[in-house]
């Protein structure tokens, strides 16, 4: 029989091991399913795994998907230390996106003098919009204990409506010939480029000097460790004194800060518009994303990229092999749980016992048995 | 016919041998105790006998016959029954729920309560059934264990560390209900380490040190020098006890009033006492008395404390965080080692953190080389075994742990220690090495206070006592002049209501 | 839709699926186990349902099989949460997100389906009461199952020894383990009962709700589902009141639109989920109390230790 046997100390190999490990069965698995579809195995795989990576060009557009991903997942990787649940990040995202969109569409020709820089008041709007929606979360579980998961995610769908109307009604271009949409927002509102003629834009740096900050607030400042310790041991973050409200505050206003970030950066980015379609579930694979690079900065690096594969990857599957752009979804979903299976061989081994009765020990029925009989 | 027996017994945990070729073997109608100090392996054994957990090699004979106890349930068809450190109980059900729960599925609430109040009047251990078990009393709930077990007619009961929650007086009660059992044939074994009771109670006794048997002997014959020899290789170590040298009161607390967090607690009323530089208070009562919220509202976790009730040397410290309370000289050494005094999870060198902010700057950068040296500084200092600074916290034992946590505190240099349980789950000799630095501690001029379930330990190493019962606080007495028997009846609530002694200890 | 008594029979059926579901998560939660994949399996089950539905025509065949879809799915989580005690949020969160794009990919060739025509349901006799008849009588049975599967999960909680285990062991697995009682396996036995309530309340959704499958249909009906259960503080019978309030307010929005009210769909669409969330707020506001009614072990991992 397998037995799980506590480890003493936490594996540190396992624990880097393990999200390759679970990449490895979620693409057995994929094989499989693409082997159901009736689709070539190696094929499918091409597309998910080389396809994307071959040229600059597919690397630009990995990290225009990537850029979001970690961004948010950042954000969340700091909520989900402090064992505050922010599940909302799509709805944050949605009113960065607002905010940032708001901005950008009081773009003219009264404020063509900032030229580029136009772009920092677009992305701290961004900023706003979403810590504004992440905040209502944080003061209804302050105030009233209210459970932070159902909150914030009953806000992702207001937030879609809330879209929907705007971009129906006030925000809705008057030229659009009445298609849900706002303006497409002027040049002056663009991200810069990286390497012109590609996708990528300013946003990956940003993304990236995210990455060292957050790793250096989360591993070597006083206020990182004590969210932590608050995720950990709540009694012992008490006993040392970190508040615990501050860390809900603190966690989802930065988690929301950086969705709602992710969120004008696409707006004013690869999107130029608001639509109907700009949730485009960055928020929920942005979990995925905090999760399987093990909440830790660097590692959020890696697993964005491996997420940003899945959706171009999905997306090449179904213009080249007719499979369903759905796919992609499977396999996030997969991804995660699959780690978290092998997460458990972080704490713990994995040991093969016998469970065979010492020799000669009589069953305790027949004990019981023959010891009423003798005293019958 | 032995009723019970153990023939070379082993159980190996991947990081110890919990109990190695132990024999034992226990009498129809006998009262026998199992003696060793925490870590020697007594529960391994129980646990074993219990049902729940197998055997490495060895055999269980019961009446002779070897057998193979799968689990609990078939422990119990073979009329063994154990009555747990740690109740077993469910706190939202009533007591009558919790003993049918107990019980085999043939018989139904309403005769499961008839029953129940039968064997209550038996045995003298009266609980109104059809309470919920949050409301009841410490020892109302061990009294529902007992009766849950003695209900299944068990040939071999088990206790383990009974006495640990009564008040001297109860326990003399318990040992009534004992010695009834037995002489009606049943077996008890007697799970303990406390001495004076062993060779009050018990007809037998084997003793374990370090998952082996050292001995099998009659405690009735025995002296405590001799049972401590064979339970810890030695004579119990000798603490210098110094006379005090009184300085200021450092730690004034008066008229500290709050109303219980919630349903399950306890309120505190009108408590008063004063903790002087250079002496030892020390805190007595059975747990549940108000002990907790005591400490969480000194230490600063619970904040409610009304305004001028907590005064540390006549400053207002009843509304500061726990972190102004340290800066201010207090600190606490909680009696949850994991979970509240570390994280299991996290390094030792990352735990400092938690109450020594030393090497952290003021913009909030932590310089871990210093974290780590104040670490590796305590693991020397205070003799802590452990697998260098970047152990987990729950890789270290108990004794160890606890080791760590009390030395991260005096190694604070604090005006005002205040200690919850210093060496519960310690063993001898990290308990020994604790109670010695308190008193080195105290000696140095540091005011401590020392809440503590074990009266020997306070009778040890405290100059006053006070005891908590219900949420109040008796007026203090110095140790020389109290007794064991006056202790106990205080922990009933039983103490002199009048300021009398106020008088006696202003003067001390 | 006009006149009152439209309203209260849509609440019946739009709560009907949500009481369901309900009552499933109740029965993990009393067990201590937290299941916020709740969406992912309503989905599955769905999307299940309604190709068994279009492919045999037998909506009670559907329930079944929706049944089965979310036991199956519940079962795959229980073993990940009971035996290797991972995360139960993040589980259950994983399940959720899985069961969201599982269940897209598999519904693709079944959007344009239709499946063939409603029979009206309604109880001979009773049906005809002016006002009530319309009202309370005119349901599809399913509502009344569900009323008694309430009333049953009731008496089994209150009423009989394995309900008082199932309670016990979701206020302390421990001290349930140590009395002898296979927790782990009762656990499990419990998030499958779960999840087989969560499948057929999908399955109801797609096949008699609104008898069609969209992407993502089931709306957050699994989240609000999970809301009830701390609304109702783990009492069968309040979510079912639950339920029906839920079904209330998310009907509310074609009556008032029936009703000539000029309000912006979109916002009259907010209303359920901003009901959940004012609903939480209410409840949850004293916290003490919440505390004394939750299972104590709710969401905790639970280690036999030996």
């Amino acid at each position: 029989m397998l037995r799980l046997e506590t480890r003493p100390q936490p594996s540190k190999v396992m624990s880097m091991a393990s999200p390759l490990i679970a990449l490895a069965v979620t693409v057995l698995i994929g094989v499989v399913l693409f082997w159901i579809l009736g689709k070539d195995p190696l094929r499918g795989l091409q597309m998910f795994f080389y396809e994307p990576m071959k040229n600059v060009y597919g690397l630009a557009e990995l990290s225009v998907k990537a850029t979001p991903l970690i961004l948010i997942a950042l954000g969340l990787a700091v909520c989900y230390r402090s064992n505050v649940w922010n599940i909302g990040a799509e709805g944050q995202y949605i009113f960065g996106a607002l905010g940032g969109g708001w901005v950008a569409m009081q773009a003219g020709p009264g404020t063509e003098w900032m030229g580029h820089a136009y772009v920092i008041p677009i992305l701290l709007a961004g900023v706003l919009g979403g810590m504004f929606w992440a905040a209502i979360v944080a003061l209804l579980r302050d105030r009233f204990s209210a459970n932070e998961i159902l909150v914030s995610l009953m806000l992702v769908y207001v937030a879609d409506l809330l879209l929907g109307w705007l971009v129906n009604g006030p925000w809705q271009d008057p030229n659009g010939h009445n298609f849900p949409q706002t303006i497409n927002f002027l040049a002056q509102t663009k991200l810069p480029r990286l390497i012109p003629g590609l996708r990528a834009h300013i946003g990956l740096l940003v993304a990236l000097v995210a990455v060292g900050c957050f790793w250096v607030f989360l591993f070597r400042t006083y206020r990182g460790f004590a969210l932590q310790v608050g995720g950990l041991a709540p009694a012992a973050a008490r006993y040392a004194g970190f508040s615990a409200r501050s860390a809900l505050w603190v966690g989802l206003l930065i988690s929301g800060g950086m969705a709602g970030l992710a969120g004008a950066l696409e707006a004013a980015g690869p999107l130029g518009q608001l639509t109907p379609y700009v949730p485009a579930g960055y928020g929920f694979a942005a979990i995925i994303v905090a999760y399987v690079g093990r909440l830790h900065p660097v590692g959020i690096v890696f697993s964005g990229f491996l997420m940003s594969l899945f959706y171009i990857g999905g997306e090449l599957a179904q213009s080249r092999l007719g499979l369903p752009k759905a796919l992609t979804g499977v396999f996030q979903g997969l991804l995660l749980f699959t780690l978290l299976a092998c997460d458990t061989l972080i704490f713990y081994r994995v040991r093969w016992r016998s469970s065979a009765a010492p020799q000669g020990a009589s069953r305790v029925t027949a004990v019981v048995a023959s010891t009423a009989a003798k005293e019958a | 016919m032995l009723r019970l027996e153990l023939v070379n017994i082993s159980k190996q945990y991947p990081a110890v041998k919990a109990n190695d070729s132990v024999n034992l073997q226990v009498q129809p109608g006998e009262i026998h105790a199992v003696l060793g100090e925490n870590g020697a392996g007594k529960s391994t054994m129980m646990k074993m006998i219990y049902g729940a957990v197998r055997p490495d090699e060895g055999e269980i004979r019961w009446n002779g016959q070897a057998v193979n106890i799968r689990n609990p349930q078939e422990a119990r068809t073979l009329g063994i029954s154990m009555v747990f450190q740690h109740f077993s109980l469910f706190d939202t059900l009533t007591a009558a729920e919790n003993v049918w729960l107990g019980l085999d599925k043939s018989l139904s609430l309403a005769e499961v309560t008839q029953r129940m109040m039968k064997v209550e009047k038996e045995y003298g251990l009266e609980v109104d059934p059809l309470r919920p078990v949050h409301s009841l009393s410490v020892g109302e709930r061990q009294r529902v264990e007992i009766v849950r077990a003695l209900m299944t007619g068990p040939k071999c009961l088990i206790l383990d560390e009974p006495t640990s929650v009564l008040t001297p007086q109860a326990v003399d009660k318990l040992f009534v209900v004992l010695r009834k059992l037995a002489a009606e044939g049943t077996s008890i074994l007697y799970i303990s380490h406390k001495l004076d009771e062993i060779r009050a109670l018990c007809t037998n006794c084997t003793v374990l040190r370090g998952g082996k048997v050292t001995g099998m002997v009659d405690p009735r014959t025995e002296t405590n020098a001799g049972l401590s020899r064979l339970m810890i290789g030695a004579e119990p170590p000798q603490l210098q006890h110094r006379p005090p040298h009184l300085g200021e009161v450092v730690l004034d607390v008066r008229a500290l009033s709050l109303p219980k967090e919630d349903h399950f607690g306890m309120n505190l009323s009108a408590i008063r006492f004063e903790v002087r530089a250079g002496e030892i208070l020390g805190i007595a009562g059975v747990s549940g008395n108000g002990q907790q919220e005591l400490m969480a509202a000194l230490s600063g976790e619970d904040p409610r404390s009304p305004k001028d009730s907590v005064h540390l040397f006549g400053k207002d410290i009843s509304q500061d965080s726990p972190r102004h309370r340290r800066r201010e000289g207090l600190h606490f050494v909680p009696e949850e080692r994991l979970g509240r005094g570390a994280v299991p999870t996290l390094s030792l060198a990352a735990n400092t953190l938690l109450t020594r902010t030393e090497a952290v700057a003021a913009s909030g950068w932590i310089r871990t080389g210093e974290v780590a040296k104040l670490a590796q500084e305590l693991i020397r200092r205070f003799n802590v075994k452990a697998g260098g600074a970047e152990a987990a916290a729950k890789s270290l034992s108990g004794g160890n742990l606890q080791k760590f946590i009390v030395g991260r505190e005096i190694d604070a240099n604090p005006k005002l220690l205040i200690v919850s349980q210093p060496t519960w789950g310690v063993d001898v000799g990290a308990a020994a090495q604790i109670r010695g630095e308190l008193l080195a501690l105290r000696d140095k001029g540091c005011a401590l206070l020392v809440v503590s379930e074990e009266l020997d330990e306070l009778f040890e190493i405290c100059d006053r006592l006070v005891v908590i019962a219900q949420g109040r606080v008796s007026p203090s007495v110095p140790t020389s002049e109290a007794t064991i028997e006056m202790i106990g009846e205080w922990m009933s609530g039983l103490w002199p209501q009048n300021s009398a002694t106020e008088v006696a200890h202003a003067a001390a | 839709m006009d006149g009152l008594e439209l309203l209260i029979a849509a609440s019946l059926n739009a709560g009907t699926a949500l009481a369901i579901a309900g009552i499933g998560l109740l029965i993990n939660e009393r067990a201590g186990i937290l299941n916020l994949g709740a969406e992912g399996m309503m989905l599955v089950a769905a999307i299940a349902g309604f190709a068994t539905a279009v492919h045999t025509g037998s909506p009670w065949l559907a329930f079944v099989v929706g049944m089965l879809a979310g036991a199956a799915l519940s079962a795959c989580f229980g073993v990940l949460v009971i035996w290797l005690n991972t995360n139960q949020v993040a589980t259950g969160l994983a399940l959720s997100i899985f069961g969201g794009g599982f269940s897209a990919f598999v519904g693709i060739p079944y959007v344009q389906e239709k499946l063939g025509e409603q029979t009206q349901f309604q109880i001979p006799l009773l049906a005809d009461i002016p006002f009530f008849g319309p009202a309370l009588f005119r349901q599809h049975p399913m509502v009344y199952i569900a009323i008694a599967l309430v009333a049953a999960l009731a008496w089994f909680l209150y009423c009989t020894r394995a309900g008082l285990v199932l309670r016990a062991i979701g206020e302390s697995p421990e001290s349930a383990h140590a009395l002898g009682y296979p927790v782990r396996r009762i656990r499990l036995m419990a998030v499958l009962a779960g999840g087989a309530m969560c499948g057929l309340a999908g399955a109801y959704i797609s096949v008699i709700y609104t008898p069609l499958w969209v992407e993502g249909m089931i709306a957050g009906k699994g989240w609000i589902a999970l809301a009830l259960t701390t609304f109702a503080t783990w009492r069968p019978a309040r979510v079912l009141l639950g339920a029906y309030l839920f079904g209330g307010v998310t009907m509310l929005q074609f009556y008032l639109q029936g009703r000539g009210v000029h309000v912006p769909s979109q916002f009259l669409s907010m209303l359920p989920y901003l009901s959940t969330v004012v609903v939480l707020v209410l409840i949850s506001r004293n916290a003490a109390w919440i505390r004394a009614n939750m299972p104590a072990s709710l969401g905790k991992s639970f280690f036999p230790g030996s």
